[in-house]
């Protein structure tokens, strides 16, 4: 099985095939904007850490950096410092060179404020754009692909389709020999027991049972319940009555295969098959930390109908709820509430999936990307704002 | 097979709804390939979950044959189950200061 993807230098391989222009403080990102609106087929990415943090805080948004930098879907990069941030410009620049992609960098203070800094970056812009045009989408084997999985907006209808649908579509990814990522700590909260089962090895439930341990004192250290915050007023609506019952909803995208390691936020994974990574559920943090630990697709299911996607991996949207495929077409990618219905098999929804996602592979613009709503990106960071 | 809600796994004590569901209406509730009749006593929004058996004061909330929660109050048969009868058991913060308005 293949698609037509971008390969790259170091072998990754791209569904998509953008100049980044990424921001390495929240001080530089009017810039980055300006930049990224002025010159077509970049994607920017902004977000609002990289100063006045924690040394712990700092290293995630420089690892974070590189990681997004490095994502076979971006064919080249250009940093935007404002230069007396915290981050480290220099080694973020370093780390994605090795990659063998074009490293650019502007410091908004050594080329003296926006203005000039806007018109330096749109010229350069251009020019990395031009060369990143010449590249073409050759035949590529579906085991390149690294599948994003996520689910928001979640209703009842989550954990009865879309979710063990794409859970199908995960063990179809997998047994192909390509890789899926499995973040959403907070929502394994009821259901870890369930996970760790599926562990390759004793050790790695472990590490599961103590992510989520982790999460959870994360959680109750504000001392109240996390009901209201897990699930949110959304899922409420929607019937999902606590944490426990959206986990089990939730996990089923995962579907059966091992679970091969367990990574920090934003790490590459160093080995094939289905891989859990740290991560809270919110959109902006995971999917920022999915494209970062090198996702080149991410397949998001919804309930409601939640509609952000990301500035250059592409993020399919699947629902159940008939309701939201009806109201919601501008955002909704794929309707699987057939199987609500009785009329499709959840086997059958999950090669539709499947399928649906090696068209996106190989160009098919989703709706979020159609609709240019992948803007409000940020960082997961764990420690105050100092 | 045509089924108005279901039950995911044979030891659950509540049903989800596939449709809007008005008061004591004769319904069809799915469990595996089998389709057992049902009423229920109140509206219940579609996604929305219903009680199948009596459910005490402090028992488990069994949904995927597993634990989501436990019933601050009785919960009988045919009856809305959510956020107003039941409470869950993790990542409860408030229970550990006391702050808890609902804890049994």
């Amino acid at each position: 099985m293949e698609f037509n993807g971008y390969r790259r230098s170091n072998g990754t391989v791209g569904t998509r095939n953008y100049v980044g222009i990424l921001s390495m403080v929240v001080c530089a990102n009017e810039v980055v904007d300006t930049i990224s609106r002025q010159v077509q087929r970049t994607a920017s990415f902004m977000h609002q850490q990289g100063c006045c943090q924690t040394p712990v805080d700092i290293k995630r948004v420089n690892e974070t950096l590189i990681g997004l930098g490095s994502n076979p879907n971006l064919a080249s990069v250009l940093l935007v410092s404002l230069g007396c941030e915290s981050t480290d410009l220099n080694d973020v620049a370093k780390a994605i060179s090795r990659t063998g992609k074009r490293v650019e960098t502007i410091v908004i203070q050594d080329v003296g404020g926006a203005a000039r800094s806007i018109a330096e970056g749109v010229l350069l812009a251009q020019d990395m754009v031009q060369k990143a045009s010449e590249m073409e989408r050759v035949p590529c084997p579906v085991s390149e692909l690294v599948l994003g999985l996520k689910c928001g907006s979640s209703d009842t209808t989550s954990g009865l389709a879309p979710n063990p649908a794409l859970g199908i579509t995960s063990d179809l990814l997998v047994q192909a020999g390509g890789t899926s990522i499995l973040g959403e700590v907070t929502e394994f909260i009821g259901a870890e027991h369930l996970l760790a089962q599926h562990a390759k090895d004793p050790q790695i439930g472990l590490e599961i049972i103590a992510l989520v341990k982790r999460t959870e004192e994360r959680a109750k250290s504000v001392g109240a319940d996390i009901r209201g915050g897990q699930p949110t007023g959304g899922n409420i609506k929607g019937g999902l009555t606590t944490i426990e019952e959206k986990s089990l909803g939730a996990i089923a995208k995962a579907g059966n295969a091992p679970i091969q390691a367990v990574y920090e936020y934003g790490v590459v994974p160093r080995v094939k098959g289905l891989v859990v990574m740290d991560s809270p559920g919110r959109e902006p943090e995971i999917l920022t930390g999915l494209a970062a630990a090198g996702c080149n697709v991410i397949a998001f299911t919804t309930g409601r109908g939640a509609p952000q996607g990301f500035s250059f991996v592409p993020v399919i949207k699947i629902t159940g709820n008939r309701v939201t495929w009806d109201k919601l077409q501008d955002h909704m990618d794929v309707d699987v509430s057939a199987v609500m219905e009785g009329k499709e098999s959840l086997p059958e929804a999950g090669k539709r999936i499947f399928r649906e996602m090696l068209v996106v592979c190989s160009g098919r613009l989703t709706k979020a990307e159609i609709s240019g709503y992948y803007k409000a990106m940020d960082i997961y960071t764990i420690g105050p704002v100092i | 097979m045509q089924i108005d809600a279901i039950i995911i796994k044979e030891q659950d004590n509540v049903a989800t709804a596939l449709r809007d569901i008005q008061p004591h209406e004769e319904i069809m509730a799915g469990v595996g390939d089998e389709a057992r009749p049902f009423v229920v006593q109140e509206f219940i929004s579609y996604g929305h979950k219903f009680s199948v058996k009596d459910i005490a004061l402090g028992e488990n909330i069994l949904k995927y044959g597993e634990v989501i929660g436990r019933a601050t109050r009785e919960i009988r048969a045919g009856t809305h189950a959510h956020i107003h009868n039941i409470e869950s058991l993790r990542g409860r913060g408030d229970l550990e200061t006391g702050e808890s308005k609902n804890g049994i």
